[in-house]
């Protein structure tokens, strides 16, 4: 376990030493993905500039959902390029047969092929979101507050993992990724950006029990932040509900190990 | 004159008919949108359920409006040609010189299939779910609605003429970049997010703020989503459409001016990568 997360490290040293050889490249790749969430924001503020509030629920409340969910979400997408781009370049050439021939997990492997920098620009635009809204929020926090969020980050980064291994372990059957799974990926972090409490009662269900998006995000800000939940759920539910996304990660890594591995057959010569 | 007007609708042609063949991605493509716009619309209603004054838009008007919006999503100019970005990319651009048509225009053309073989595939099955299914599923208030008269879907299909000139002439100043800027690619993948939100597809434009509406009015990627959309649902009706569809037009004729002017002056100065 600790000779593989070495050599993970030195992967990830070795991947920021090679992107940082393109300086010009990484500059604008983070700009465009700086740019590419400021949008998002700019819809949202224009939104409650308009109609004021959504019920309960202020400008700042909706920022510290979307600084919570952005800011994991650029985690885990920097930490995923290998599951993401498994199918073109593993598995439609057969490469894949020489990642098996390595005496390490595949898992690893994959995690190893490339620590996304340019993901940054989404994560630095989160950090500021939640800096900002934690400062309007100042006074409403529970005692508990920083731990809880750190667990809530964590939920994300861990659920949003899981997505990007399962949508991997689809490719095995279909080579090319399916652009369905960006209705939970892409559109999960849309989703999560307001509150779960808005929306019709078969998507709160898909997103509590199915992809548990309000499981790492809702529960544990509306817990780190003493709100009356609309939904009704208790505060230690609330607090304790990332756990969640832990569990989706392990149950993802498993089927990509048992069903999808077992299921890949070569294209080799 | 009329021998290089068959070629380039043949390029047209062609390249649209090529680009059907992806019809599986176009699929799977529609469940995303279906998805999305579901997403977009509850958010909406609920800011729309607590609000107590009156709004540039209703709540109908703005669903239809998103709808619309993921129906027409592939004529936006949220991506580049592939096939010309490596051409640019590998030095095989100068194979594009040597035919006997203008290059701007060839590409012009090609963007033309590019922006419209998608949206046929997508849009119909979008309008099939949201605008029939969607009532007859007993959830009237998530509908798309249809056009209040004929005159209203009649000056829609113009006004769509008229945003199929925006999106193809900014689309190929996308692709005069590549050759024009070594670092275009950086910019390229700047400016889709920025149409998204100038052209309504993030939020329609009435409902940005007040004081924003002037600029938001004058800039040209409202004529992408808010001007045909607003035209269909009658919001921008009687004799507000002629100038807001000249407007369209206007627009597609300066991007046309300032990516022929780019293409040839980049031209006279052209470096050719590889060897």
């Amino acid at each position: 376990m600790i000779a593989a997360l070495q050599l993970y490290g030195h992967m990830m040293v070795m991947s920021v030493k090679g992107q940082m050889q393109y300086r010009l490249s990484f500059f604008f790749l983070t700009l465009a993905s700086f740019v590419t969430t400021i949008i998002e924001l700019v819809g949202i503020w224009a939104l409650f500039d308009r109609f004021g509030s959504l019920g309960q629920w202020q400008l700042y409340h909706v920022c510290f959902f979307f600084g919570i969910v952005n800011a994991g979400f650029a985690v885990s997408d920097a930490l995923t390029t290998g599951f993401d781009q498994m199918g073109t370049l593993y598995i439609k050439n057969g490469q894949f047969d020489r990642l098996l021939l390595r005496p390490r997990s595949i898992a690893l492997q994959l995690f190893g092929h490339e620590l996304a920098l340019r993901r940054a620009g989404r994560l630095l635009q989160a950090v500021l979101v939640l800096i900002w809204s934690g400062f309007q929020l100042q006074g409403s926090f529970h005692p508990l507050a920083p731990l809880i969020l750190l667990f809530a980050v964590t939920g994300v980064i861990c659920l949003f993992v899981g997505l990007f291994i399962l949508q991997a372990t689809l490719s095995f059957w279909t080579v090319e990724s399916l652009e369905v799974m960006n209705t939970v990926t892409y559109g999960g972090v849309e989703t999560a950006q307001y509150p779960l409490a808005i929306y019709n009662r078969a998507l709160q269900w898909f997103f509590i029990w199915i992809v548990p998006l309000g499981c790492v995000a809702y529960f544990p800000v509306v817990a780190a932040l003493n709100l009356t939940d609309p939904l009704g759920t208790p505060w230690l539910f609330q607090a304790l509900a990332p756990s969640a996304g832990v569990i989706f990660l392990a149950l993802s890594l498993l089927i990509f190990n048992r069903a999808g591995i077992r299921h890949y057959t070569s294209t080799g010569s | 004159m009329t021998a290089m007007l068959a070629a380039y609708t043949a390029v047209i042609s062609a390249r649209y008919r090529m680009l059907l063949q992806y019809r599986t991605a176009a699929f799977a493509g529609i469940l995303t949108q279906l998805f999305w716009g579901a997403i977009k619309v509850m958010v909406m209603a609920a800011f729309f359920q607590y609000s107590t004054q009156s709004q540039p838009m209703n709540l109908a008007q703005v669903v239809t409006y998103i709808w619309l919006g993921q129906a027409f999503l592939g004529m936006l100019p949220w991506n580049t040609d592939r096939e010309i970005e490596q051409q640019v990319r590998e030095g095989s651009v100068v194979y594009e010189l040597l035919r006997p048509v203008d290059v701007y225009f060839y590409w012009y053309c090609r963007t033309i299939a590019l922006r419209t073989a998608t949206t046929t595939l997508r849009s119909v099955p979008i309008f099939i779910v949201a605008g029939l299914m969607l009532p007859a599923m007993g959830l009237d208030a998530w509908k798309l609605s249809w056009p209040p008269d004929l005159t209203a879907l009649l000056s829609f299909m113009v006004s769509m003429a008229g945003a199929l000139a925006v999106a193809v002439g900014f689309t190929n100043l996308m692709h005069v970049t590549l050759v024009y800027a070594l670092s275009g690619d950086g910019i390229n993948r700047i400016m889709p997010s920025v149409t998204m939100i100038f052209s309504g597809m993030v939020l329609p434009l009435p409902l940005f703020p007040d004081w924003a509406q002037t600029f938001l009015n004058w800039q040209p990627f409202r004529g992408l989503v808010d001007v045909p959309f607003r035209i269909y649902m009658g919001h921008i009706n009687g004799a507000e459409i002629l100038p807001a569809i000249l407007h369209q037009f206007v627009w597609g004729l300066i991007f046309i001016a300032i990516g022929r002017w780019m293409m040839q002056r980049s031209l006279r100065r052209l470096e050719v990568q590889g060897g």
